[in-house]
């Protein structure tokens, strides 16, 4: 009844690919936004900062990017964690080699040290596709955290081989180390989550986006059309590999302030956020971020029903979350295989046609 | 894509009907060779799909290439379009013998094609599927595409302008935002057709584009055809089973038989060819 395009009338092709063609969702869009930036950050307190706001911003930086490569160009990749290690580890190594860079400034040349480490484990995809493209992209998560725990330079030869962010500041505002405020790291993080997902949803669709959609849909028709393989699956990569450079420096950096490569970047963070991806769907920027939201709040919603508020013993409480959650994915998956972003979709154009059913 | 002016158009029109009663090469059309096929010859392993065939595609005419099954007529399109590298013989487009190219560097010299089983980017709407077409004339870069607002905008309003004379021309203008994987079969290929327009090719290569169609929608798609032949000046060169609608619209047929050329000529030479008769007849053994 309200939420319809009835009475829009789109004149010029510009506003008829705007991103948000109807106008309540442009409002709630805004209002979205507004209230991320505007009234979170007067009510953030650590606990929230740290069990809800740095891991969905953090992990849904991460979904963006694998969701580039497996979403719009259709390269299965489990290299994810390896990746977001590298994004740590040269987030580190900048930190301490260059005292005086802009925290920003920091984070996004980790990410471009991402992107060229994904350009090189992207290189296999030229010649193999499918599953064991995936276990190909395997090689990086495991030969790169290998390397980071086995080459001292990487960790500065600290005795225990963790690497730990010091503190700095950025426009007088401290952003990494122990004594951060929560508002600070907050806006930070949802700042570069806000631009880069904007800078995703453009990249996606214009003529770059376009290319890894062929190549993903039909890479034979696609090279006949006049994409250049080469090009269109190499770019996927660095981009991809980019956003969770940039992820794992903010993981690093930002959120939990210190990481040893084995345990803060297993195979088990690859998995999740390709889980992410899939439940929140593939190709679809909306559902990079409800997937992120998804598997990072649901359990942390969950501890707090039945271990906080119903007073189970903690042990049950944690077991039967795990299952409570898995229970879901399959639930979610069997019921919309295209993840919640495209379950959003029917349900905004049953919303378009109500109260009447056709 | 530009049309003609109308005096011209007008002018255009009256040749062509010269040219419907003589159904023969009309001299208005057709010009100079554009593509020269020389002697090409093409094995997998100890199989010869194409042996030693010849012939060319003059500018503005439409060139089919019939044949029974297995005659090599696919192979010979996947040679023209790069995606086979004969062993023997040379390809000349417009006056150039070709080196050794990839697939998508030919389609930027201008040539494009439609596949006989539909290769549509399935995930994608009707309008993105003929955006498709016109990537190898974007150009803006990575840094501007993730601006968006001003020249990476700017180039897709160009771009969706000259898509939107395409979808208009194929009348498929009620689909434009419909993912093609819901369309029927017949609309599924007029779209392909589309995509393969926007590229503006010099040469356009169908093959079967009326496989498994009824003859209301070949009958459309070969008044696109023809329209797009007239219209655009395009060179088209098809492959069809369809005896019919090969001899009615085509100006040159060169029909092959087991990799080897049979017959070249005029639909009217084709078809009183004793080779072909044969071919298509089988011949007595006795």
């Amino acid at each position: 009844m309200f939420y319809r395009e009835a009475g829009e009338f789109k004149t010029s092709y510009q506003a008829d690919q705007a991103t948000f063609p109807i106008a309540f969702d442009r409002w709630g869009y805004c209002a979205v936004v507004a209230v991320a930036f505007l009234v979170v950050p007067f009510l953030i307190n650590p606990y929230w900062e740290q069990a809800i706001f740095l891991p969905f911003l953090v992990f849904a930086m991460a979904a963006l990017g694998l969701n580039i490569l497996t979403g719009y160009c259709g390269q299965v990749s489990l290299g994810t964690g390896g990746f977001m290690a590298v994004g740590a580890y040269a987030c580190y190594k900048l930190m301490t080699a260059f005292v005086w860079m802009p925290m920003p400034l920091v984070v996004i040349l980790a990410g471009l040290c991402a992107a060229a480490v994904g350009i090189v484990f992207g290189l296999p995809s030229l010649r193999i596709k499918g599953f064991y493209l995936a276990v190909a992209t395997l090689a990086a998560q495991f030969f790169l955290i290998w390397l980071f725990n086995k080459v001292g330079w990487f960790y500065n030869y600290s005795a225990t081989g963790q690497i730990n962010a010091p503190e700095r500041d950025f426009l007088g505002i401290l952003v990494t180390g122990p004594n951060t405020r929560p508002w600070a790291t907050y806006l930070f993080c949802l700042s570069f989550v806000f631009v880069f997902a904007w800078v995703a949803r453009n990249l996606t669709r214009g003529r770059i986006g376009r290319s890894w959609m062929a190549i993903r849909d039909m890479d034979i028709a696609a090279e006949i059309i006049g994409v250049n393989p080469l090009m269109a699956k190499l770019s996927a990569f660095a981009v991809s590999s980019f956003y969770i450079g940039m992820a794992g420096a903010m993981y690093f950096a930002i959120w939990k302030g210190a990481a040893e490569g084995t345990e803060a970047f297993s195979i088990e963070i690859s998995f999740v956020v390709l889980f992410m991806v899939i439940l929140g769907g593939l190709g679809s920027i909306f559902g990079s971020l409800v997937g992120a939201a998804f598997l990072t709040l649901l359990p942390v919603l969950f501890k707090n029903v039945l271990a906080v508020q119903l007073g189970w013993p903690t042990d049950i409480a944690a077991h039967l979350e795990v299952i409570l959650i898995g229970a879901l994915i399959i639930f979610f998956l069997i019921k919309e295989p295209h993840g919640i972003a495209a379950l959003w979709r029917i349900i905004k154009e049953k919303l378009r046609l109500w109260p009447f059913p056709h | 894509m530009s049309l003609p002016p109308t005096a011209e158009a007008a002018a255009d029109d009256q040749t062509y009907a010269v040219v419907e009663e003589e159904h023969g090469l009309s001299p208005r059309r057709v010009g100079p060779v554009v593509m020269d096929i020389r002697n090409i010859t093409l094995r997998f392993g100890g199989v010869v799909a194409i042996k030693d065939i010849s012939f060319d595609i003059r500018e503005g005419e439409i060139r089919a290439i019939i044949g029974p099954n297995g005659a090599g007529k696919s192979s010979m399109l996947n040679v023209i379009n790069g995606f086979y590298h004969p062993q023997e013989g040379e390809i000349w487009f417009r006056g150039e013998k070709r080196g050794s190219m990839k697939p998508h560097e030919i389609a930027k010299q201008g040539i494009a094609r439609t596949f006989q089983n539909i290769a549509l980017f399935k995930g994608m709407t009707t309008l993105d599927n003929i955006m498709t077409g016109r990537l190898t004339k974007m150009r803006r870069n990575m840094f501007w595409q993730a601006v968006w607002s001003g020249p990476a905008e700017a180039e897709e309003i160009e771009h969706r302008e000259k898509v939107e004379k395409i979808i208009d021309f194929l009348e498929i203008q009620h689909i434009r935002k419909t993912p093609v994987g819901r369309l029927p079969y017949g609309l599924q290929k007029r779209v392909e057709l589309g995509r393969a327009l926007a590229a503006e090719p010099q040469l356009l290569l169908l093959d079967e584009p009326m496989a498994g169609m009824n003859v209301e929608e070949k009958e459309d798609m070969s008044r696109f055809i023809l329209d797009v032949n007239e219209e655009f000046g395009t060179t088209i060169a098809l492959i069809e089973h369809d005896m019919g609608v090969v001899m009615d619209i085509s100006d040159r047929v060169v029909v092959l038989d087991y990799g080897r050329k049979i017959g070249d000529g005029t639909p009217d030479e084709v078809r009183t060819n004793q080779d072909v008769i044969d071919a298509y007849l089988g011949v007595a053994h006795d």
